[in-house]
């Protein structure tokens, strides 16, 4: 028996492959940044007015240090409030959503008091608890939690009627069918919720911060305006900008974890 | 032999005084490890009468007796099917099938410690109707016919007396409805369960029932009571046999007459 010799074929050289789908979200921002820059450049645009990405750079860099502050300052009250949310509005939502008459009672309050335009609410909130941290906290949480609410309570409210009969008839509880059936079946809803509840988190934490605080990135802009230093200005909202797709992107891998069995089935099964 | 459920002239109204009649002056009554099928025009009240047995609806008159005593709360020793299998997305199949014993008042304190049991019983059942090792499945994971299978055994595991089923092949193609049937056929054999089916396809109703009620339009009431004599164990060439058909074009004809009364 001889025995060949034979090189192992060689194996194709990995090719240098673009995965545009996931290199667009860095194309398509590098691209904003870029015409943004032409644009200004193109209409001279006075710096008071508009100014171009490389200088808001630059001002990001300069001011470094109080921006790292801030932006500190306004992602913990943004994530305090956010939390309280998250907690009071499983908590509330689970209650509204346990019986037809709490739906049908609660429900148009909630609706008004969402109405409220939360920037209205702060005033009362510095009478209560003075300037600073606690008013941002609260009107995150103020601003954030009704969505978290309305989709608990709709997932609860849309279990489907045969699934109660089945688990009814057999001699279940209210209790019984909320843990077993209700409560899982909202999860989808729930985390779904939190990614548009944490965007709204960071609405009312820096609105808070700018008409009644010393700290955080809504203060520094404000003050950045009195002074008309606009590319301060427009380096507080690229980090907030920055803060909200972290934090958005953080609460869509946790709905993923949590709740892979919803986006591989359709719910109404 | 005795009665598992009796119903007397039971009367059923929905929404308060002058709300919708579903059933009225309804009486039928059906043996113990029979296999009894109700067929109707629609809307004639075969889902209220399901409620009815269940314990989930309470006659305004009238009384319903299930296993010896008058139904005035849910009755745990019914298992139950519907047309949507309603498997919970987020268990496995075998989850879903073991989910009854976690309700059932009987069970439920003694699944923990005997979990291995019950989880053997629960596949036993999958292998009778056909799934054996799809235990682990996600119900999305199963097709339509493969889900009502897994259905049934989430309405027997509790090993219940009376097995209510509402139209529960009513959304699957015929092939695999036909080989439901063979499955709830030796289903019955088998655990000596009474089922009571709700249909509105007659020949399911005369391939699987021992007695047929045919009930009229709402206000639902049982208009006629046929035995069927065909032989055990039944074979689905049955139904390309004269008799069969002769059975199924009558049961036609008196629904007919029923829908024209309404």
């Amino acid at each position: 028996m001889t025995i060949v010799a034979q090189d192992p074929p060689t194996p194709d050289r990995p090719r240098l492959r673009i995965n545009w789908v996931r290199a667009a979200p860095w194309l398509y921002t590098i691209g904003l940044f870029l015409a943004w820059e032409l644009l200004v450049v193109a209409l001279s645009m006075p710096v008071t007015i508009l100014p171009a990405p490389s200088r808001i750079f630059q001002a990001i860099l300069q001011y470094w240090s109080p921006i790292w502050k801030n932006s500190l300052q306004t992602l913990f009250t943004t994530t305090l409030g956010f939390a309280l949310a998250v907690v009071g509005g499983l908590a509330i939502g689970l209650f509204i959503g346990w019986s037809r008459t709490i739906y049908a009672g609660l429900y148009p309050l909630m609706i008004g008091f969402n109405a409220i335009p939360k920037v209205a609410v702060v005033p009362i909130l510095v009478i209560w608890f003075g300037i600073g941290t606690i008013p941002a906290v609260i009107t995150a949480f103020l601003i954030s939690f009704f969505p978290i609410v309305v989709n608990v309570a709709t997932g609860l409210a849309t279990i489907e009627p045969e699934t109660e009969d089945v688990l009814r008839a057999l001699g279940a509880r209210k209790i019984d069918i909320m843990l077993k059936v209700g409560v899982p079946r909202s999860m989808p809803y729930f985390f779904g919720s939190l990614k548009i509840a944490i965007t709204l988190a960071f609405v009312g934490s820096v609105l808070s911060e700018t008409a009644a605080s010393n700290y955080g990135l809504g203060n520094m802009m404000s003050s950045a305006q009195s002074q008309f230093n606009v590319p301060l200005v427009f380096a507080g909202l690229l980090m907030l900008a920055v803060e909200g797709i972290a934090m958005y992107a953080l609460m869509a891998w946790i709905e993923r974890r949590m709740t892979g069995w919803a986006h591989r089935s359709t719910m109404s099964h | 032999m005795s009665h598992l459920v009796s119903i007397d002239d039971v009367d059923m109204r929905y929404g308060g005084a002058d709300g919708t009649l579903a059933v009225s002056g309804l009486t039928m009554r059906v043996a113990k490890g029979e296999f009894a099928a109700v067929v109707g025009p629609s809307g004639c009240g075969k889902s209220t009468l399901m409620k009815l047995v269940t314990g989930l609806y309470i006659p305004q008159r009238g009384t319903v007796i299930v296993a010896g005593q008058q139904v005035t709360k849910p009755v745990s020793i019914v298992g139950m099917a519907f047309q949507n299998p309603t498997m919970l997305p987020w268990r496995t199949t075998l989850e879903n099938v073991l989910l009854p014993l976690e309700i059932v008042e009987k069970h439920r304190h003694r699944l923990r410690a005997n979990k291995k049991e019950y989880v053997e019983q629960a596949e036993h059942l999958l292998e009778l109707v056909g799934l054996k090792g799809f235990g682990s499945k996600f119900p999305w994971q199963l097709s339509g016919g493969m889900q009502q299978r897994a259905n049934l055994c989430r309405a027997l595991i509790h090993e219940p007396d009376l097995l209510m089923l509402d139209e529960p092949f009513g959304a699957l193609d015929a092939f695999t409805r036909e080989e439901l049937w063979c499955v709830i056929r030796d289903l019955h054999a088998a655990q000596g369960v009474t089922i009571v089916l709700v249909t509105h396809d007659l020949r399911e109703a005369s391939f699987l029932a021992d007695k047929i009620f045919v009930m009229s339009a709402r206000p639902g009431r049982i208009l006629r009571e046929r035995v069927v004599t065909f032989p055990r164990p039944r074979d689905l060439e049955l139904m390309y046999e004269k008799d069969f058909n002769a059975l199924v074009h009558e049961l036609h004809g008196e629904i007919a007459t029923a829908r024209q009364a309404a």
